[in-house]
């Protein structure tokens, strides 16, 4: 057997763990103030009003705090998509998944950047 | 004596000269409640089929070479407790993940190819003249990987690891916790030369820490663990040669 040193997937499995941190931290947080808090009568809806969220959307910290939120998660996904599409038995597309998984998670943050940095 | 009861031990059969499949045969034994299940295969060979083959050595947790599967789970047999199983049937069946040479014995050409892959020893760039006198290490320095160090060869984690089961080039989890003993030896000045093998595709990055090596380990060290902390450490000295790409790589 010859091994090689893989370059490439440290970078992608430092996103993925970091991912995992954000997605574990501070995803609940956001679930709990749009999906729980503010049905339940807890804080008032107008504090998450339209206007109130783009125009704190002008803040470029809220930008960089939201791109780390969105963008880190989407490589936490496709990490965990492309090990588990590849062990529940499509291996032979172990070549694949990667460029599927992690392309998806790039486009997801052009996504995000064209979104706040663009449309905002 | 009193204190006799009968166990019914259900054991794998591999005869590869008389058979083009596995079997299975059933033995009733009467065992003593200190009695381990090594000790009830002992005595179907002793007493009632002498055909029947397996590996044992020291019967203490040590050798490593009784790891089979007992009811589905790896154990060191030397270790499972009969009256654990009582009344229940034991079944006895060789490591899974590994190819059967004959009834409970393993092949296990492809993990020692592996365990010496990683050279588990001590590198040293420039070996110092004897009369220098010895390596001297202080107790914390031991301790970084004294852990990791008490690995016993039994591959009780490769029978448990899925992804060794889905794919066999995995390094697999004592291999990469050996090498990782060395690495983190105060000694050692090998951590280049294991690097390729152990940060390969099929060394860390194919662990997806299910775990399970760890629960099974009968002498607690831990591989998942080992596994991990090579990932964190890999990836930050990565990311640490590209943004310093002029900075010593150890
Ligand atoms: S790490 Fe534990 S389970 Fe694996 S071979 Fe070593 S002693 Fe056995
Ligand atoms: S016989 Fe040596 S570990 Fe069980």
């Amino acid at each position: 057997m010859n091994y090689k040193e893989h370059k490439s997937e440290p970078f992608w499995w430092g996103m993925f763990s970091q991912g995992g941190v954000i997605a574990a931290l501070l995803i609940p947080i956001h679930i709990f103030l749009c999906g729980l808090a503010v049905p339940l009568g807890l804080i008032d809806p107008e504090l998450l009003s339209y206007e109130r969220i783009t125009a704190l959307l002008q803040n470029p910290l809220v930008k960089v705090y939201l791109c780390v939120l969105l963008i880190f998660p989407l490589y936490h996904a496709a990490h965990r998509i492309r090990f588990t599409l590849a062990e529940i038995g499509l291996h032979s597309l172990a070549k694949v998944l990667p460029v599927l998984c992690y392309g998806g998670a790039l486009l997801g943050t052009a996504v995000v950047l064209y979104i706040l940095w663009v449309l905002f | 004596m009193s204190d006799l009861r009968t166990i019914k031990i259900t054991v794998l059969r591999y005869r590869p000269e008389e058979e083009d499949e596995p079997t299975e045969q059933t033995y009733e034994v009467e065992f003593r409640d200190d009695w381990v299940v090594l000790d009830a295969l002992n005595h179907i060979k002793d007493h009632i089929d002498g055909t029947l083959s397996f590996r044992w050595s020291c019967r203490m947790g040590v050798c490593g070479s009784c790891g089979m599967m007992v009811n589905g789970e790896p154990k060191l047999t030397c270790a499972a407790m009969l009256r654990d199983y009582y009344p229940n049937e034991v079944r006895v069946e060789p490591l899974v993940n590994f190819p059967i040479v004959r009834d409970l014995v393993t092949d296990m050409t492809d993990f020692m190819d592996k365990l010496k892959a990683v050279k588990p020893w001590i590198i040293r760039e420039e070996e110092k003249p004897v009369s220098e006198g010895e390596y001297l290490q202080t107790p914390d320095q031991l301790k970084d990987y004294k852990q990791f160090s008490q690995c016993i060869n039994c591959m009780l984690c490769y029978a448990a690891c899925p992804v060794y089961g889905l794919e066999h080039d995995f390094v697999g989890p004592a291999a990469i916790a050996l090498g990782h003993r060395y690495n983190l030896d105060s000694r050692d000045e090998g951590n280049q030369q294991r690097q390729h093998i152990i940060a390969s595709k099929e060394g860390i990055w194919e662990c997806t820490y299910v775990g399970e090596c760890s629960v099974v380990c009968p002498k607690h060290v831990d591989p998942a663990e080992a596994i991990q902390q090579t990932k964190v450490a890999t990836t930050t000295n990565r990311l640490k040669s590209l943004v310093m790409p002029w900075g010593n790589k150890k």
